[in-house]
């Protein structure tokens, strides 16, 4: 079927507000990446089975992630009048409990994580109330959405339906307000008002730099060339980020939508969404996507009757860092070797093929839609000065909450770390945050009060890059993190620039000289200089951003580099060859289970049974090879490392 | 894999020069590795230099010119698993599997190698094996996942 009319998407919508909030019991298995490798997949499957099992009138459903991956493998239950209620942590052998007490109107207590009253649909501006009539029994007390810590600071534009929807049915897309912003775009605002406001509504590129999007659209809509390209980035290189990831396996439709807005502004015929392949599901789910929309008249020829056509193409990446760079990706997509070339000439002017071509990361274009439907004066209000809108963090590493956030610009570190992410596990004590990736720096303890945009995060030296921020304490090493960030980029480098190639391979090896304990106090002010070079004669910015890590640390953490390179010590314990395992043997109760998990069989004594008395354990220091198996076994802290 | 099945993969892009690194993913889905023989004639019928070919297959991380294992382990190096210790997990299997990284063990049963972030950060550190991903992992853990593939 062919969607002709506004009539048409209103009779999609009511079918997709059928399968959303049906007349049966419907249970929602979390299906994202993430949630299947914690086991949601045996969970559906054992849900299902259930259902099957006793013929149940019960519809079992697949959706994308909420996005506190740490709680999976989450499970939502919808019934009309009734609160929705989510589980977290379930287990196959819990389905039937979990099936069985809905049914009896109970709750299973210590798998409930929240329960919801209604659901905003962002698009619109409107919130859906499930008109609570009854409640389960046992179910007060739980908390509300908005009262757990982890989503009460939330604003959710870019995942607004993540978690809510099945990303395979585009009803349920449409259901939550998605293509009316497109209607809107195609009959009633000319390709200079749309880009008019997404220049209002300050949006900018979310895939790290921060370009003003719509000053890119309009360049790109007033180059010369009647073949034009509009590209998505969904190359999402950067280590520790996945906000993209998540966003194309629960709401693929949001960024095929943005994406026919913008072709539609810029004049563009032809689209590219460039994904990693190491996202199998992504690109799945984006192919049934695209399928999905040419089925509709959303994309093809004529699209929706108003005589314009528009087509996107799937293009999986290499795995190759550098491939996220513009140039580099467009000529990954022409089928070169993905290596970026001086931009004296833009790309909105001569990109893709030589053609004036728009490149926007994957939540760029997803609040596309939004920003359309809502307008630019709504928007614009979220938000500090010169950032506005939202930004997807990935809060990760060494914190309690770990998952996707999403909170206005503005917001500062200190509230994502602690009030949403929860502060740091076994009360450790925190050190810094990392953003930007590898292009990024570690921000100290003394900034956790920045507020989070992109221009303060460029001023203390690190970036917004795409949204990853690793959390680390005190038992994350700052000279090993340089040297991780150093090694990644040496091998992701793809040679073209010597300063980038060479630069970052001695500044690994600088850095490995200082981890093992050959470090010289002169090495600090050559680190500098050759991250001052790396940094002003490369091309592109893998490079011009490669000495971040490097420098951030050493502005911050320099106390730590001359504990390595001084005293021949790691405060963190992380740098094995300046580490000392050594047994307490007042301490050591003679369990035995160090010796036992050593795989070089470095650990002798004798374990205390009933019978015999026992010898403390100890480490023969010449055939340890600091793997640390015996410290992270010891339930009694007689390991001590030096 | 037969001619006929290269011509297959070829036919579905069309034969297009741009899709050649589309292409030579399909055939290592295949093969797990681009054997020279394949790519030789992969050369030949898309007429595209094999020099440019083996070029494409050195460049991206993604494609291996080297014989893979039955079973292709990836161990996450991201910056989340880095700080939770994943660079430990990397060193547990090269010394259990007793080879070091983008190495195959002798009966060809494994295949070692890294990635660069799964998305998985909430769960690290996390290895992918044959595809499906395993997350909070420890040194003890990943050694007793092995022992579920043949």
């Amino acid at each position: 079927m062919r969607i002709q009319s506004k009539e048409d998407l209103e009779k999609l919508r009511n079918k997709g507000l059928k399968n959303l909030f049906p007349m049966k019991i419907k249970i929602s298995v979390g299906m994202a990446t993430c949630g299947l490798s914690t086991g949601a997949g045996k969970v559906y499957e054992a849900i299902n089975k259930e259902v099957e099992k006793g013929k149940l009138p019960i519809i079992v459903n697949q959706t994308g992630c909420i996005g506190f991956c740490q709680k999976e493998p989450l499970v939502d239950i919808f019934e009309q009048r009734k609160p929705r209620i989510f589980y977290q942590g379930v287990t196959p052998e819990r389905a039937s409990e979990l099936i069985y007490q809905w049914l009896d109107h109970k709750i299973v207590r210590d798998l409930l994580f929240f329960k919801m009253e209604s659901e905003d649909w962002v698009v619109e501006g409107k919130k859906w109330d499930y008109n609570i009539e009854c409640l389960p029994n046992g179910i007060d007390g739980t908390p509300y959405y908005h009262q757990v810590p982890f989503y009460n600071k939330q604003l959710k534009i870019a995942l607004r339906n993540c978690g809510y929807i099945n990303p395979d049915h585009i009803e349920e897309y449409i259901a939550r307000g998605g293509y009316f912003s497109l209607f809107k775009a195609l009959f009633e605002m000319k390709p200079e008002e749309i880009i008019e406001e997404i220049k209002q509504s300050g949006l900018r590129g979310r895939g790290g730099a921060g370009f003003p999007t719509g000053n890119k659209w309009e360049s790109c809509r007033k180059s010369k060339g009647s073949k034009k390209f509009v590209l998505c980035n969904a190359d999402e290189g950067d280590p520790g980020a996945y906000m993209d990831r998540s966003i194309l396996e629960g709401d693929p439709h949001s960024v095929i939508e943005g994406m026919i807005i913008g072709a539609y502004a810029i004049g563009a015929q032809e689209g590219f969404i460039y994904v990693r392949d190491e996202y199998p599901l992504a690109i799945q789910k984006l192919k049934i996507a695209i399928q999905q929309a040419q089925e509709y008249g959303l994309l093809g020829e004529n699209i929706l009757g108003s005589g314009f056509s528009f087509n996107i193409n799937l293009f999986r990446g290499g795995g190759a860092f550098v491939c996220g760079e513009s140039t580099a990706l467009m000529a990954s997509i022409e089928g070169k070797a993905g290596e970026p070339r001086a931009k004296h000439i833009h790309t909105t002017e001569s990109g893709l093929m030589d053609k004036p071509s728009n490149l926007n990361n994957v939540e760029t274009w997803n609040n596309v839609p939004v920003i359309l439907s809502r307008g630019s004066d709504w928007y614009s209000k979220i938000g500090t000065e010169r950032s506005k809108g939202t930004k997807v963090f990935s809060v990760v590493g060494k914190v309690n909450n770990t998952g996707l956030v999403e909170v206005p610009m503005g917001i500062t570190l200190r509230e994502i770390v602690y009030d949403i992410g929860g502060g740091i596990p076994g009360g450790k004590k925190f050190k810094a945050v990392q953003t930007g990736g590898p292009s990024g720096g570690c921000i100290p303890e003394s900034l956790l009060d920045l507020p989070v945009d992109f221009d303060r995060l460029t001023e203390v030296g690190s970036m917004m890059g795409s949204g990853g921020m690793i959390v680390m304490d005190e038992s994350t090493c700052m000279v090993d993190v340089a040297k991780y960030f150093m090694n990644f980029l040496k091998d992701e480098s793809c040679g073209k620039c010597t300063t980038c190639r060479e630069g970052t391979k001695r500044m690994h090896e600088i850095l490995t000289e200082i981890s093992e304990g050959r470090g010289k106090p002169e090495h600090i002010q050559l680190l500098e200089e050759l991250g001052w070079v790396t940094a002003e004669a490369s091309l592109c910015a893998l490079g011009g951003t490669a000495p971040n890590p490097v420098l951030s640390t050493i502005r911050y953490f320099r106390q730590e580099y001359e504990e390595h390179i001084l005293n021949k010590r790691c405060p963190a314990k992380v740098c094995r060859p300046l580490l000392r395992y050594r047994i307490l043997p007042e301490v050591c109760t003679m369990c035995g289970r160090c010796a036992k998990v050593c795989p070089e069989k470095a650990i002798s004594g004798k374990t205390k049974t009933k019978k015999e008395r026992g010898i403390p354990f100890k480490i023969d220091e010449q055939k340890c090879i600091k793997c640390g198996m015996c410290f992270d076994t010891c339930k009694f802290e007689a390991i001590e490392v030096d | 894999m037969t001619p006929s099945e290269i011509d297959t993969i070829i036919q579905r892009y069309e034969g297009k020069q741009s899709q050649i690194l589309a292409i030579l993913q399909d055939i290592q889905a295949k093969e797990k590795y681009l054997p020279r023989e394949i790519l030789q004639e992969v050369s030949q019928k898309t007429n595209i230099p094999l020099s440019h070919i083996f070029r494409l297959a050195t460049f991206y991380n993604a494609l291996s010119i080297k014989p893979r294992g039955r079973h292709k382990i990836d161990v996450c190096l991201g910056t989340a698993c880095h700080v939770r210790g994943g660079d430990r997990i990397m060193n547990r299997l090269e010394r259990y599997l007793g080879i070091t990284k983008g190495e195959t063990t002798k009966d060809k049963k494994f295949t070692l190698e890294s990635v660069r972030c799964v998305g998985c950060c909430s769960l690290g550190p996390v290895v992918v094996i044959d595809g499906n991903v395993f997350g909070r992992l420890t040194q003890d853990k990943v050694i007793g996942l092995l022992k579920e593939f043949k």
